[in-house]
């Protein structure tokens, strides 16, 4: 069955869902160690998606911006760009840039890979410091694609590839990498990496975001650049490792590029939720590592079959509505398909190769205005999605089982772990509790018109 | 209570339990016994009555893990949902100040919550250490002018079974008859049609279901004076003498009560269900059977006719989801035979039934709605239960709360069908509900994925 993509069919857009795409290649470069992300745009383009950022991971967010104004639009933006990289690398002393355009200077025709030559050019002094620099159109993709651009960028400038001679695919025995999707979060990445370990593995995550946008509580009181996060001495070595681990389906350029690059062999899982694609991400690591899948991972898995069969009987038949980026797209549909659930409405805001394998007839690229009205006229009783959903599902009197970009109504969105035994079991118990605490179609009470009840 | 009370609710003369072979209810069998005891049973009787304060008077054992949990609703005060007991200390027991505490709780209960009545329940430790819990509720009664009712059934009295007898032998005794029915309202009585008065005895209104049920009885003119318990009130249950007809609906467990109103008041009973579509019909022309009203019979001919067509059309997709698969149902209640009936409409095969509390009528039932080759289960262990989901290839299992895990950790497909259930199943409309929720469990996508061994296993 292939699933139909319903195209946008209206003129306005209303409660949108889709987040630009400098935002997802932005998160991206926060997941890397010493680096300042910077925008080349108008100053707003910056100062909004770092007020996101903030809100959602609750952390201070380095994030800077070419401050393009009337001038530099119209005249050209090198040196703009010129100017930003300079001024950063001398007072913020990142060790890597990554430099994203957007919709203005997209539109304007900006040249990056000049104005970059132009920088190396005037100052030798960096020459030791890296860019990594992405076109990221805002009118083109969203956070997914976005996110996956600056992880392809980030491939191309910093890992050497195979001719050069300089890494060697295996050479590193205990070593993997991981490619982490946009739509896992910093609490996903340090349980992908515990897993990891308790294989008596190595990985180099690119981007590692757990280290990098969650507690950090240091010795100094301010770091204008990120702490934590992939260093950048590693990147160079992800040729040695044993294999790459992809972890979704947006990363499948991105992956097809290390694969060139490297000849590292990769495996690729659109998703780690639910137990068969854990299953199939313990026993490949099992292999990998050549050691028995410890006792601690086969008790996880124990747990969440009975979790499953606890909970089958809240999530069963319930008519879910899901607003999400393709891949956790994806993976909430396998899961509460997996239990017996309906999604009765899908609501994505980009196109991304996780939506060919939805479990499902249709998916409406759209906003938050088109879940409503599917999730109502489908009668839905179970939203998911981000926080502006919140608004949706109040209208609607329905729970909402927040996930995804961005959450700036509660506290922990980004550190929640959903991947794994653990993680999918957590997800199901939360989905379970909440339609417990919003019981659906319970009966009306009945007064008969002779009751002698007087209440 | 004295061992003669016990004796004399034990010797029940409309229970057919009650034979020269099996007197009454059976002992408990030390080391081999599960269920409830009486004050289980006597409480859960009475707890849906939703404008009485319900205080358990007794050490915290009693009260602490029984209440708030029954899936019982009501359609007002919510009284009964307030958890109440004397939580006696050992200081209590050993000074011998229970009956002061009780009387002081009595005062605390009314001033805080004015109930329309108290129910007292006496637990095991008050009854071994004497308190005179009739005296003190007698004296609570003058003194603040408001009912309080003593239910005696310490749990060492008997069972559940028998708790729910003392339930009703305290209502029967002390409060019905003690208060005339309203008058019913002209225009209500302009609709050219008889209303007959009618109580519904052992209907606990779990998850609401009655109110699936109410509806049709409106219709027809059928007034409830009182249902015992489910959404009752107090002043109904005082007013239950006077209705022309009495259906015995959950069980046996308050068969006294229908008797006792024969013999006292002559009012004609029956024993019916509400579950199954035949059933309910059953039920409906029952009570115009009763009450010998031609005109209701031939209304009630129509409804049945009517509302069975309509539940058949909404049951149509879900039987084509649920025929021929099987069942194995232990309800440890005895009507077994209305629930099969019920599954049969479904396109069910109902392949084993628990049968232990079963009498042999409710067996000749059985064998008449499953032909003779019936597998009936005397024993509800675990284990038996287990073999015969393997031996019978059973699909789903139906059984009480109590069963679930044994079936869940055998990774079998289980519907709960005891009181603390949270999805309503009588009524014409409550079988739409039945079929739902079995068909989420049965067709489960869980189910393969926890019997899937993992890929490390089979690999190696």
């Amino acid at each position: 069955m292939s699933i139909t993509v319903l195209k946008r069919n209206k003129a306005l857009t209303v409660n949108p869902l889709k987040v630009s795409a400098p935002v997802g290649a932005t998160l991206a470069f926060l997941g890397l160690n010493r680096s300042m992300p910077l925008m080349h745009g108008s100053q707003g383009c910056t100062a909004f998606a770092k007020v996101m950022f903030v809100r959602h991971f609750r952390e201070p967010i380095p994030l800077q911006t070419t401050a393009m104004d009337q001038v530099s639009t119209v005249m050209g933006g090198q040196e703009s760009i010129v100017e930003a990289l300079a001024t950063i690398f001398s007072k913020n002393k990142p060790q890597l840039i990554g430099l994203m355009t957007t919709g203005l200077t997209e539109t304007q025709g900006a040249d990056i890979a000049g104005a970059l030559g132009d920088f190396r050019e005037k100052h030798p002094e960096f020459a030791d410091r890296q860019v990594v620099a992405v076109n990221t159109p805002d009118f083109a993709g969203g956070f997914e694609s976005g996110f996956a651009t600056a992880v392809e960028g980030m491939i191309r400038t910093l890992v050497p590839a195979l001719d050069v001679g300089v890494t060697r695919p295996g050479k590193r025995q205990r070593q993997v990498n991981i490619l982490a999707g946009a739509s896992l979060t910093p609490g996903d990445i340090e349980s992908l990496k515990e897993m990891i370990e308790a294989f008596e593995l190595r990985a180099i995550v690119l981007p590692d975001i757990s280290d990098s946008l969650d507690g950090h509580l240091t010795a100094s009181d301010f770091t204008p650049h990120t702490i934590g996060g992939t260093p950048l001495s590693e990147i160079p070595l992800m040729g040695d490792s044993i294999a790459t681990l992809v972890i979704g389906d947006s990363l499948n350029a991105t992956a097809d590029l290390l694969h060139e690059k490297t000849g590292v062999p990769d495996y690729r899982f659109s998703h780690l939720l639910g137990l068969d694609a854990v299953d199939r991400f313990v026993h490949l690591l099992s292999e990998l590592a050549e050691r028995p899948v410890p006792a601690r991972i086969v008790r996880q898995r124990a747990q969440l079959q009975d979790a499953m069969v606890d909970c089958h009987f809240m999530i069963g038949l319930t008519p879910v509505a899901i607003a999400a980026e393709p891949d956790q797209l994806l993976a909430m549909c396998d899961l509460l398909q997996g239990m017996g659930a309906e999604v009765v409405a899908a609501v994505t805001p980009e196109r991304g190769p996780a939506l060919e394998k939805l479990p499902l007839a249709e998916v409406k690229l759209g906003d938050l205005e088109d879940l409503e009205q599917m999730a109502q006229g489908a009668g839905a009783r179970l939203l998911i999605g981000n926080s502006h959903v919140a608004q949706s599902a109040e209208r609607l009197h329905l729970p909402l089982l927040r996930c995804g970009f961005p959450q700036y109504d509660t506290v922990g969105g980004y550190q929640r772990s959903w991947i794994g035994y653990r993680g999918t079991r957590q997800a199901l118990f939360d989905i379970a509790n909440l339609l417990l605490q919003h019981p659906h179609a319970e009966i009306e009470p009945y007064r008969s018109k002779y009751s002698q009840k007087k209440d | 209570m004295q061992q003669k009370d016990i004796a004399a609710l034990l010797d029940e003369p409309a229970c057919a339990h009650n034979t020269k072979a099996k007197s009454g209810c059976a002992r408990p069998k030390p080391g081999s016994t599960a269920g409830g005891c009486a004050f289980d049973g006597a409480q859960i009787a009475l707890l849906p009555i939703a404008d009485v304060a319900h205080i358990v008077h007794g050490t915290i054992a009693c009260a602490g893990s029984s209440w708030d949990n029954r899936g019982t609703r009501s359609s007002g005060p919510t009284l009964f949902r307030i958890g109440m007991t004397t939580d006696l200390t050992e200081q209590d027991v050993i000074m011998g100040r229970g009956e002061k505490r009780l009387l002081h709780s009595i005062k605390q209960a009314i001033d805080s919550y004015q109930p329309k009545a108290v129910f007292i329940y006496n637990t095991c430790v008050p009854a071994l250490i004497g308190d005179d819990v009739d005296a003190v509720c007698k004296a609570a009664t003058e003194k603040w002018g408001v009912p309080v009712v003593p239910v005696d059934g310490a749990g060492f009295y008997g069972s559940k079974n028998l708790g729910n007898r003392i339930a009703g032998e305290a209502m029967f005794k002390y409060v019905v008859g003690t208060r005339e029915p309203e008058p019913l309202a002209p225009e209500l009585l302009g609709e050219g049609k008889r209303i007959h008065d009618v109580n519904l005895i052992g209907e606990y209104n779990i998850a609401g279901e009655l109110w699936h049920v109410l509806p049709l009885l409106d219709e027809l003119g059928l007034r409830v004076l009182c249902t015992l318990s489910g959404d009752a009130r107090f002043h109904e249950v005082q007013t239950m003498h006077r209705s022309e007809a009495n259906m015995m609906v959950c069980s046996k467990a308050m068969v006294n009560v229908a008797r006792k109103l024969q013999e006292k008041y002559g009012t004609p009973w029956f024993e019916g269900s509400f579950y199954g579509v035949r059933d309910v019909s059953q039920a409906l022309s029952d009570f115009a059977r009763l009450l010998k009203d031609d005109d209701l019979a031939a209304r009630t001919e129509r409804l049945i006719a009517r509302e069975e067509q309509r539940v058949h059309d909404l049951l149509e997709p879900w039987r084509q989801r649920l025929r021929g698969k099987r069942v194995l149902l232990y309800t440890g209640g005895v009507k077994s035979w209305s629930v099969i009936s019920a599954l049969q409409d479904l396109g069910l095969e109902v392949i084993a039934t628990g049968t232990n509390k079963s009498t042999e009528e409710d067996k000749q039932r059985i064998r008449e709605l499953m032909g003779d080759d019936a597998k009936m289960l005397d024993e509800g262990s675990p284990r038996a239960l287990l073999d015969t989901v393997r031996d019978y290839q059973v699909d789903v299992l139906i059984a009480g709360g109590r069963n679930m895990y044994t079936a869940l950790k055998a990774r079998i497909p289980f519907l709960d069908i005891n009181q603390e259930r949270e999805f309503g199943y009588a009524g014409y409309a409550g079988m739409v509900e039945l079929a739902r929720q079995l068909a989420l469990t049965i067709e489960s996508p869980a189910w393969p994925a926890v019997r899937k061994p993992a890929p490390w296993e089979s690999a190696s």
